[in-house]
């Protein structure tokens, strides 16, 4: 009577291929996505609790934002990159985190692609005007040849 | 008659739910994210365009669906902190059931709070 051989379990060349991992693309790219949204989390609930306050709960709260509010807080470079950081950081980790969500449920390798191509798409139009509108915003407008009253504009 | 599946440690239990409950607020964050950018954008047009647009923010309707909105958001902040845990934490899968209950937790007291002063400041004598 012969011994029964063993195969050791998981040894590249006993699974059959279509079993194995890697094939062709061998990049860490879901692993630094994984890494990513654990490091963009915990800066986004720093970044997005402190806007909730700032906006939300002090003084009047939300009926103090106006025009004249955000361009308050944009005259200081400090709330335009609290402002772009979040902004960023927001869009990467939903965009990821949708895509994760395609990838569950679309089962066709068209219909994944489209609504991919669609997110991305629309994820890079968001962060593209976002930035845009932080960097060439003018927080004191002329109106009508009135300069707008605000006291971080000059006289 | 197909018999129900037997749970799990994980299937039907805390892990599944609050699986269900991050993906079901992030999406909701996400479009509401999409929304804020395009409606915060209306400032480089003018700021007529943009104190109208805002103003939709400032109605009793809106003032509710901000505060479900926060509500999803500080769920989703909170759940990550454990998911992160429970990545890199020695006893975190161990502890993931207590954590949860610690997020609801803080989530209710956080959202209580949040709600009784952005209500009476939205819904309050303007």
């Amino acid at each position: 009577m012969t011994a029964t051989q063993i195969q050791s379990p998981r040894s590249g060349s006993t699974i059959a291929p279509k079993y194995r991992r890697g094939g062709s693309s061998r990049s860490n790219f879901e692993m630094l996505a994984w890494l990513f949204m654990r490091l963009s989390g915990v800066v986004l609930v720093v970044l997005i609790f402190g806007h909730l306050f700032v906006n939300l709960l002090v003084g009047e709260g939300i009926h103090a934002i106006d025009f004249g509010f955000v361009a308050g807080k944009w005259a200081d470079p400090f709330w335009q990159f609290w402002d772009l950081a979040m902004l960023w950081l927001a869009m990467l980790h939903g965009t990821n985190g949708v895509r994760t969500i395609i990838n569950d449920y679309a089962e066709k390798d068209s219909t994944r692609f489209w609504l991919k191509m669609v997110l991305f798409t629309a994820a890079a139009v968001i962060i593209i005007l976002g930035t845009l509108v932080i960097f060439t915003f003018n927080p004191c407008p002329v109106v009508n040849g009135v300069q707008l009253p605000g006291g971080f504009c000059p006289a | 008659m197909p018999t129900k599946p037997a749970g799990t440690l994980y299937r039907g239990r805390e892990g599944m739910w609050s699986w269900v409950g991050h993906r079901i607020t992030g999406v909701v964050i996400f479009f509401f994210l999409l929304v804020h950018v395009l409606d915060t954008s209306l400032v480089r047009v003018s700021p007529e365009a943009y104190t109208a647009v805002i103003g939709a923010y400032k109605n009793p309707l809106m003032a509710l669906g901000e505060t479900g909105l926060v509500a999803a958001i500080v769920f989703h902040a909170f759940n990550g902190l454990r998911i992160i845990a429970v990545d890199f934490w020695k006893k975190g899968a161990k502890y993931q059931r207590q954590m949860l209950w610690v997020v609801l937790g803080l989530w209710i007291v956080t959202i209580v709070a949040f709600a009784i002063r952005h209500l009476s400041l939205a819904l309050g004598g303007h």
